[in-house]
């Protein structure tokens, strides 16, 4: 018999009907919204909150990821945040009193060439003297972390060695989005689904509401966590976001005895692997390089995504793609966020996570709360305003980043 | 329980000729070419399959095909998978099959399997081989249109294959006869479609008779008619998952195509017309059937008639509330349909055949983007408007019934070979198809759930909706009351659908339930949740192919390479490229090797196979001025017969590739690119000749594989040189550094010389065409025999540039390094304009504290800092656990020096100009190192050694 | 997979292709005179609607040449392909 995974809360959410008017209005109920919502009301004592969502609460690239946590990131900005949500995830599972899987099951970022070895020992070295765990391993102990990685040098692309953060790892998604949705509402907070927002109020440059399908809502403020839909609310409030849409996907085996006990990653081969708690394995595709909304990726994406995961776990060969499906990343030129001001006063943007997104929810809901109570950028916010476009002080993730997430 | 002891004595479609053994858990079943495993389990009395996955219940066989839930398999066999329904794995000899709840277990080393792919364009694509099926692709292949016909079973006719209509069975038998004789058609069976993405993009997984060979398809074709039928529904009513519970169409296949017996006593559940067939067939296989009963207040009279005709009882206006029993079911308790529903009877059964209605199999329509509608009469979601070029027709939309499904399968095949340009001549329906089997369904009466008597739905934990996830109407209610109200939060919520049946019949069933918690009348308004590919599990070896192992990636070679292989190179990945990283000799390691290495071609000389770089020959009037624009210095002026060194950058200012360039003559040049970029940079040629400077007169060309390269350096590489080229002038001065020179070698092979070097040594680039690449380097080698040559490799290659302080893009850059942080103001030109150049001068870009190139010597001679280390300043704490440590920057190459007997450095370094002298520290293992910030240049500094 | 029809070869599979993001992005005229925020737009910003989206391919391992489509980002469907130089159609 499999591991029976614990209860859901009786009670999760009221369906309210939206108020014609609130303090703040965060538009996005996904992670990012939820998160930043509950730290509103939580830390910044704003309880007359909205978040509106266009379909069902957390159903986009919230439900869609592959629920990887780390906070490994080579520059010190990234490696600042992504550390900050990391360590609020650690407190999470107590603090919103919800079992959502939380895992620390470490992550092995793979080098299979001279300049990733390079670039590993780079990035493990930063990682540590930014306080974040981090160890260069060679092919013997990556073996030993993971056995059913091939490890052998008769590969095409020999596993050199990998990274190791033991404190990253994954979590139940759509759990943690249920659990900020309950505590969300015992705050008070009114969480609106099947309200898509069409258009902003404004006040000459001021933002002082959105238009949605069930109509006009009046807000202090307005907080856009919407992920691939950002740049079409950017339209609509008369700005431009220097961020692009693109299809990301995911896909997961049927349920499978455990196997694979950490989360792999391999940029150079392209592949991203967990299991998860059920005994389905969780695998990233690579992101389609055409814009998109369609939520779905061309399938020789998912084809090379399975060839590179039967290279570094021939174990996987038999296994079976039970379900495909892709999200919508909003990729920023330098594959890091912008959070922070808008150009019009009252709208605060949080955007760009591209691949990202999840492992940052509790530290965006924290840092974005924070921007949008203040009415300015946290300083963790700081590095990621519209301005570094501007003036090329970008925080260029590529590396780090690349495709695997 | 006998071996074959459920078989009927005749009958089915088994072949009685062709008798196989397998186990199944270890007791051995008999059974038959034809069966599945599923089918033998049954003939041969086994209707238990393995418990459930959470609840350890006793479970059976529900289906007879993919929508199967509980009867899993495993089986070792060459080519097994982890998980499989026993409903659609074929019997064969000798197969060893064991029931899994639910899980399956992934095996290390399991054989390879027949695995292939294959390419299919075709006008029309068919999707099932049922009566609609047939029917469109006879009627599209009448003209000429090619036509490929799809189906997932070893053979053609779909449902009719379990009915028992010899006439119907003829009319499919010959349809697959005629398919076959029609040179362009093409008919596959045992394939399921499994994907269809965009403009008509399909795919399909064939397997063979045996669980070893599969193949996938993948199809482009210019129209789809999707004739993929509809599968039963179950009811949920309190004990619904007992072994014996069973659909009741799967009943009929078992019955009759099968000649298997899925029980002696039953009772046929049922909300429309179709169960009365299964209850006719299993009554006439022997089945005691009890009684019928049927949601509906009035039963249409001519099945009524027929049923009683048959000795079967009609309880109308009737639902099962219960079925009981120990490890199966054993009774199955009846009550009104209306409220008060008080009991009407209880009647022993071990089979209860239920249908709780049919849902078209919409999967594939919908993952092509079609939009779906509820129908209130079929209860369903039918199909009501497609994106792509497509029919769906027949069940998959509703049209039941055997002649309704022709008629609309027809009309799909006309009008896919009309849209295609190949109209069909319009004859009728084949004549012979009686009305007797065209009758259509009457209305049913849907039964979504039958509420137990007591307690709230949030107690009723045996009121099944997904058999494999366990999950039941107490899920439901609870994802319910905890205040979720979509359709997906509730799947999510209890994980109903997410199984490998793919919620075939789970889906629908918990829409319906959630609208009966909410009041709802229909599950209308709340929609499905989203269908995704594939809609069979597929296996990721399937999708892989055979772009795995050394296919993953191609390996390219150079013509040198079996040179290389000879001397004992460890070759190094340098993308797709294998280049010789070092040779070591007997006794040596790395560290040997290239030490060795490095003093052969600072003492006397050594020679690199340098074919790898990429390679441009840029032609036309204006090839100068398109060198002037990308890359940061001038190229227009430069002399014929010159070279010299350039660096391009990105739009935005950063260093993106670099190179020498030679002009060969006014109007052709040709130059080279690192061995990783040289795709990218013909890329970006291209991209600004077509795109934006379309009035420049200039053709790129990719000359990398045309040309092999021999780099000779050293002291004495003049000596070689002048041996191998008889014909060439090479003093200095009539030969001098960065200029090209064509000539024939001794051995007759025409070659292009240049005197470029990359090590600060008097050195040589030998160009020849790639076939005489290998000849050419024999040549060097033997002429260069004498003085010792020495080949080299990367890493000796890498620590000689260090040495001189010349950068490797891509190792002392990361895509935020301009030319200048390098150093290297000296080639960014002030007079003309080139791309990147006004990205210099933004703010972040033009700032005095950027990271710099500088040099590094460790204080302790012989402390190799690992390349990647990150820099601190000389007297900042090293406290991370308190505050993140202020990081200046960091190691980029770092080497042992031959030439200067110590390790040293180059790094980027904030300020770093500025801190030349200063001392920055860095964590080697668990101790901090600290080093002396120089120039980046550690070896003849005045380029005395360029001339020899 | 898309099927993309390039104005010279007709149509291929979408993995023939090299994508190139926004269509009509002139490089400026005048970079040195060019203010840093409108260098920023040239670098950085790129329209991203979701619905028609003029944009660029290239058909990498075919003829090599640069054109022009316009795709529903909404639907992946072309609405037309035009070469370099040519008019976007309506």
């Amino acid at each position: 018999m499999a591991h029976t995974l614990p209860e859901h809360p009786a009670k999760l959410w009221r369906n309210p009907e939206p108020k014609r008017s609130y303090d703040v209005v965060i538009i996005g109920g996904g992670g990012h919204g939820l998160a930043t919502a509950y730290y509103l009301a939580s830390e910044h004592g704003i309880r007359n909150i909205a978040v509106l969502e266009k379909g069902w609460l957390a159903g986009g690239n919230m439900a869609r990821n592959t629920t990887i946590i780390r906070s490994n990131y080579l520059w010190d900005e990234s490696a600042a945040i992504y550390e900050h949500a990391l360590k609020l995830w650690e407190r999470w599972p107590d603090e919103l009193d919800y079992d959502f899987l939380f895992s620390q099951r470490g992550v092995l970022n793979l080098a299979h060439s001279l300049q990733d070895v390079r670039d590993s020992v780079r990035r493990v070295s930063a990682n540590k003297l930014n306080g974040v765990d981090a160890e260069w391993v060679d092919p013997d102990e990556v073996a030993k972390i993971c056995p059913i990685l091939n490890t052998s040098h008769d590969t095409r692309y020999p596993v050199l060695g990998a990274t190791w953060q033991p404190r990253a790892g994954i979590a139940k998604h759509d759990h943690v989005a249920w659990a900020l949705a309950r505590r969300c509402d015992q705050l008070g907070v009114d969480l609106v689904q099947n309200c898509e927002v069409t258009g902003f109020l404004k006040d000459g440059d001021r933002v002082v509401g959105v238009q949605t399908e069930r109509g006009p809502i009046r807000a202090g403020r307005v907080g856009m966590a919407a992920a691939g839909y950002s740049s079409v609310l950017a339209e609509a409030a008369g700005f431009r976001l220097p961020v692009q849409s693109h299809p990301l996907q995911a896909l997961v085996s049927e349920l499978l005895e455990p196997v694979h006990p950490t989360v792999v990653m391999s940029n150079h081969v392209h592949v991203y692997v967990s299991q998860a708690h059920k005994g389905e394995l969780v695998l990233g595709a690579g992101i389609d390089a055409y814009n998109s909304y369609t939520q779905r990726g061309s399938v020789h994406t998912i084809e090379h995504q399975m060839a590179a995961a039967i290279e570094l776990f021939p174990i996987f060969a038999s296994a079976h793609v039970l379900r495909t499906w892709g999200g919508i990343v909003d990729v920023c030129p330098d594959a890091s966020p912008i959070i922070g001001p808008s150009p019009l006063e009252g709208l605060f943007v949080n955007c760009g996570w591209g691949t990202g997104g999840f492992k940052a929810t509790p530290g965006v809901g924290s840092v974005f709360a924070h921007t949008i109570a203040m009415g300015k950028a946290h300083p963790l916010a700081e590095p990621y305003g519209l301005e570094r476009f501007t003036t090329g002080a970008l925080i260029d993730e590529h590396g780090a980043a690349g495709v695997a997430h | 329980m006998t071996a074959n002891s459920e078989r009927l004595p005749e009958g089915g479609r088994i072949d009685r000729t062709k008798p196989l053994r397998a186990t199944v858990d270890g007791i051995e079943i008999l059974g038959y070419r034809g069966d599945t495993v599923a089918s033998a389990m049954l003939a041969n009395g086994i209707r238990t399959v393995a418990p459930s996955l959470y609840r350890s219940r006793p479970r059976g066989i529900l289906g007879a095909g993919n929508e199967e839930p509980n009867a899993l398999v495993r089986v070792e066999r060459r080519g097994s998978s982890p998980m499989l329904p026993a409903t659609t794995v074929e019997l064969t000899e000798g197969l060893p099959v064991h029931t899994l709840s639910g899980i399956g277990a992934l095996e290390p080393n399991s054989e390879a399997k027949d695995l292939d792919t294959r390419f299919a364009h075709t006008d029309v694509l068919v999707v099932g081989g049922g009566p609609t099926g047939l029917a469109a692709a006879l009627a599209a292949s009448e003209g000429d249109a090619r036509v490929l016909l799809l189906d997932d079973q070893p053979e053609l006719g779909g449902a009719l294959l379990r009915g028992t209509d010899a006439e119907l069975l003829d009319w499919a038998g010959g349809a697959a006869e005629l398919l076959r004789a029609r040179p362009e058609v093409t008919v596959v069976s045992r394939c399921t479609a499994f994907g269809y993405y965009d403009e008509n993009y399909l795919l399909a997984v064939e397997r063979g008779e045996t669980l070893d060979r599969q193949r996938l398809w993948k199809i482009r074709a210019h129209h789809v008619v999707l004739a993929t039928g509809a599968n039963e529904r179950p009811i949920v009513f309190a004990g619904n998952d007992l072994p014996g519970v069973m659909l009741a169409d799967a009943t009929r296949a078992y019955v009759n195509r099968y000649a298997a017996l899925p029980g002696s006593e039953a009772v046929i559940a049922t909300t429309n017309d179709t169960a009365y067939e299964a209850a006719l067939d299993l009554a006439a296989a022997g089945v005691s059937v009890r009684a019928i009963v049927d949601s509906r207040a009035e039963p249409p009279e001519d099945l009524a008639a027929m049923a009683c005709q048959a000795g079967i009882e009609v309880l109308a206006d009737c639902v099962v509330a219960e079925a009981t029993g120990t490890d199966s079911v054993a009774a199955v308790r009846i009550v009104r349909f209306e409220q008060p529903r008080r009991t009407v009877r209880t009647i022993r059964a071990d089979l209860l055949a239920v249908s709780g209605g049919w849902s078209p199999d919409v999967g594939l329509f919908s993952q092509s983007g079609g939009k779906l509608r509820w129908n209130e009469t079929l209860a369903a979601f039918l199909p009501e408007h497609s994106r792509q070029r497509q029919h769906i027709a027949g069940a998959a939309r509703g049209r039941y019934g055997f002649a309704r499904c022709v008629a609309d399968g027809r009309f799909a095949g006309v009008s896919a070979a009309e849209s295609c340009g190949y109209p069909a001549p319009d004859s009728p329906l084949r004549p012979g198809i009686s009305e007797r089997a065209t009758r259509v369904e009457t209305e049913q009466r849907p039964v979504w759930i039958v509420p137990a008597e007591t307690g709230k739905p949030a107690e009723w934990r045996e009121h099944f909706v997904d058999l494999q996830r366990d999950a039941t109407v107490a899920d439901i209610a609870r994802a319910c009351g905890a205040g979720m109200r979509s359709p997906e939060h509730i799947k999510r919520y209890t994980t109903i659908g997410t199984g490998s049946d793919q919620g075939r019949t789970s889906g629908l069933t918990a829409v319906g339930v959630l609208a009966w918690l909410r009041g709802m009348g229909s599950p209308g308004a709340l929609g499905t949740t989203s269908f995704r590919a594939p809609a069979v599990p597929v296996s990721f070896e399937l999708l892989a192919g055979r772009d795995t192992g050394k296919l993953l990636d191609p390996v390219r070679t150079t013509p040198i390479h079996p040179a290389h292989r000879e001397l004992g190179a460890e070759f190094e990945n340098v993308g797709q490229w294998k280049r010789p990283w070092y040779y070591a000799r007997e006794g040596e390691g790395m560290h040997e090797a290239v030490l060795r290495e490095c003093a052969a071609a600072r003492t006397g000389v050594a020679m690199m196979d340098a074919s790898t770089l990429g390679k441009i020959d840029l032609i036309g009037p204006d090839a100068g001025e398109f060198l002037n624009r990308l890359y940061t210095n001038g190229f227009k002026k430069l002399a014929i017969g010159s070279a010299r060194y350039g660096v391009m950058c990105g739009c935005d200012g950063m260093v993106f590739d670099d190179g020498v360039v030679l002009r060969l003559s006014e109007n052709h040049y040709t130059l080279t690119t690192t061995t990783g970029g040289a795709a990218g940079v013909l890329d970006w040629f291209e991209e600004w000749l077509q795109t934006e400077w379309i009035e420049l007169d200039v053709w790129a060309t990719s000359v990398t594989e045309q040309w092999s390269t021999v780099a000779v350096v050293g002291p004495r590489s003049r000596e070689v040189i002048g041996a191998i080229a008889p014909e060439l002038a090479v003093s200095n001065a009539e030969f001098p550094f960065m200029t090209v020179r064509e000539t024939v070698l001794g051995n007759g092979i025409p070659a292009r010389i240049v005197r470029v070097s990359f090590s600060g040594e008097l050195a040589y680039e030998v160009n020849v065409a790639n076939w005489h690449g290998l000849a050419a380097w024999r040549e060097i080698e033997r002429a260069g025999a004498g003085f010792g040559i020495t080949p080299y490799g990367t890493e000796t290659m890498h620590v000689l540039r260090a040495e001189k302080g010349f950068p490797i893009v891509g190792q002392d850059t990361d895509g935020t390094v301009t030319p200048i942080d390098l150093g290297m103001d000296w080639i960014v030109s002030k007079r003309k304009d080139f791309i990147g150049k006004r990205s210099l001068s933004r703010p972040d870009t033009a700032r005095a504290d950027r990271k710099q190139l500088v040099g590094l010597l460790p204080d302790e001679h012989g402390t190799l800092i690992p390349e990647g280390s990150q820099l601190i300043g000389e007297h900042t704490p090293v406290t991370p656990e308190v505050a993140p440590v202020p990081m200046l920057g960091h190691v980029t190459s770092s080497y042992h020096s031959a030439a200067l007997g110590r390790t040293f450095a180059l790094a980027l370094l904030r300020s770093g100009r500025e801190r030349i002298g200063q001392t920055v520290r860095t964590p080697v293992g668990d101790r901090l190192v600290s080093a002396t910030v120089t120039e980046p240049i550690f070896y003849d500094k005045e380029g005395a050694r360029r001339d020899g | 997979m898309l099927l993309i029809e390039c104005p010279w070869c007709g149509q291929r599979e979408e993995t023939e292709f090299r994508y190139g993001g926004q269509a009509h992005v002139d490089y400026p005229s005048a970079p040195a005179e060019t203010g840093d925020t409108e260098w920023a737009e040239f670098l950085f910003y790129r329209d991203n609607p979701a619905g028609p989206f003029a944009e660029r391919w290239m058909h990498a391992a075919g003829c090599r040449r640069w054109f022009n489509a316009v795709r529903d980002t909404r639907t992946n469907e072309f609405l037309g392909v035009y070469r370099i130089g040519e008019g976007q159609p309506a």
